[in-house]
């Protein structure tokens, strides 16, 4: 599996139980929009995926791709969070999530597609 | 001028010592060690401008065998060309007959003293491995070293590891010489093993023994010179891998008789045992190689070089099947930084959760 590949697969799994785990906040307004949080959740992770997943292909650094994607991770939450002011329930694990993506994309995935000539 | 007597002696001695070069392109500078068979000297070549090693024979050689077993080294040494295995560079007789040859002058330290300075655990295996290639090399090519021990390697100023001394080596397709010689498997031991140095002097002058005592086979110490084959070489790595380890030899004893008899009947203490911070893999890979059984023993110094890559990398040995425990607690200690990025998720998750359920 190519790294763009496996960070959009991964980005999106950890995105969807990171949307499904917002179920336990005891706030009547998110259980209601779950539907629609797990669906955000789990394209914010898809994204994030995909660019660490470039980022690693580009640029081979462990310490580089999990800030690359801590950061992106931060960046799409913080958008997130500007609509609902939830800051610190999105922001904080949100970069968490995209700080494993960074890694992952790092350290497994195939770096590129060869092709030959 | 009893002083002066004296250092005119000690002057004469020396100059007596050194071989006569005359007629070859080498002019000797000193003398550098001196083995169970022959000495070496440090030469310049006059013709390149450069020094080198010069092997010549130094024990009593009535016979002759001593001669051909240098000779037949210059060959098994011509035949390997490796990175990691000194080079010979020319063979010949001295003026009063004396086999010679010369081969690359290697600055660095022995093994065993390389050992302590060695910073980490990692090193020391990387070191190791440079080893095994050339031995499995030296394999391929047909010839078996039969005395590797860490005062047989030299470690250069680069880290580079050069594997020395091939005087008892033995080509595999090597036909049997008719006449008896030292390693025949029907002629008796007659060293005399009191005397010799247990760790630093092989048994392989007039016995049925090859090798040195603390590095010994199983079968090299029973004097099963028939059974002798590339395994003999794993058992001495595992041998060699297990005084990285730990910093002394497998078997040890008061005289090389009761290292013998440790070799044949006895199995080493387990390197744990004396430094538990060892992990549990590189106790099985050293076990593995140090089998008494040969067909226990890893096939290859290549495949024990792969055993010990593994180990590195925070793979799967083949040395040691791991149990569901042990499995898990490698591929969480090979992504540490994984767990704990995991761990943080989980963590501030339970906090946010916390904090906002109050």
């Amino acid at each position: 599996m190519s790294k763009p590949m496996l960070g959009l697969s991964l980005g999106a799994a950890l995105g969807f139980i990171d949307g499904a785990s917002a179920y336990a906040y005891p706030y009547p307004d998110v259980r209601a929009q779950i539907i629609a949080i797990v669906i955000g959740s789990t394209f914010k992770g898809l994204v994030t995926g995909v660019l660490a997943g470039y980022f690693a292909v580009k640029l081979r650094s462990l310490p580089l791709g999990i800030s690359f994607g801590l950061i992106v991770g931060l960046v799409l939450s913080w958008l997130v969070a500007l609509g609902n002011h939830y800051y610190v329930e999105i922001m904080l694990p949100g970069s968490l999530l995209g700080a494993i993506v960074g890694f992952a994309t790092q350290r497994f995935g195939r770096p590129g597609t060869q092709v030959a000539r | 001028m009893s002083a002066l007597n004296d250092d005119l002696l000690e002057h004469l001695r020396t100059v007596a010592d050194l071989p006569d070069l005359t007629g070859t392109r080498y002019q000797v500078l000193g003398k550098l060690d001196r083995g169970g068979m022959g000495t070496v000297y440090l030469v310049k070549d006059t013709g390149l401008g450069r020094e080198v090693a010069l092997k010549v024979l130094s024990a009593p050689d009535p016979s002759g065998d001593l001669a051909a077993r240098l000779a037949a080294e210059a060959r098994h040494l011509a035949r390997l060309e490796h990175p990691n295995i000194v080079p010979v560079h020319d063979v010949g007789r001295l003026p009063d007959g004396r086999v010679y040859y010369t081969m690359k002058l290697v600055r660095g330290r022995r093994l065993d003293t390389w050992r302590d300075e060695a910073t980490g655990r990692p090193a020391l295996l990387r070191l190791f491995q440079k080893i095994c290639g050339a031995v499995a090399y030296a394999h391929a090519q047909g010839v078996i070293h039969r005395d590797l021990k860490p005062e047989n390697i030299m470690v250069g100023s680069f880290g580079e590891a050069l594997v020395m001394d091939w005087g008892v080596a033995k080509a595999i397709d090597e036909p049997r010489p008719a006449a008896p010689r030292d390693d025949a498997p029907g002629r008796t031991a007659s060293i005399d093993l009191e005397a010799a140095d247990t760790q630093g002097r092989r048994v392989t002058a007039q016995g049925t023994l090859i090798g040195t005592p603390a590095y010994m086979s199983p079968e090299q110490a029973r004097g099963e010179i028939d059974r002798l084959d590339a395994r003999t070489d794993v058992h001495a790595l595992g041998a060699i891998l297990y005084f990285l380890l730990v910093g002394r030899p497998p078997f040890d004893g008061e005289t090389p008789r009761l290292v013998l008899e440790k070799v044949r009947h006895g199995t080493p203490t387990p390197p744990r045992k004396i430094d538990p911070s060892i992990p549990r893999t590189l106790e099985a890979i050293c076990g593995k190689a140090m089998a008494p059984d040969p067909s226990d023993r890893y096939e290859s110094a290549h495949e024990m070089s792969d055993d010990v890559e593994r180990f590195l990398d925070g793979l799967p040995v083949m040395a040691h099947p791991e149990s569901l425990l042990e499995r898990t607690w490698r591929v969480m200690d090979r992504n540490r930084t994984l767990v704990w990025l995991v761990a943080a998720y989980i963590v501030t998750r339970m906090i946010v959760l916390g904090l906002t359920g109050r």
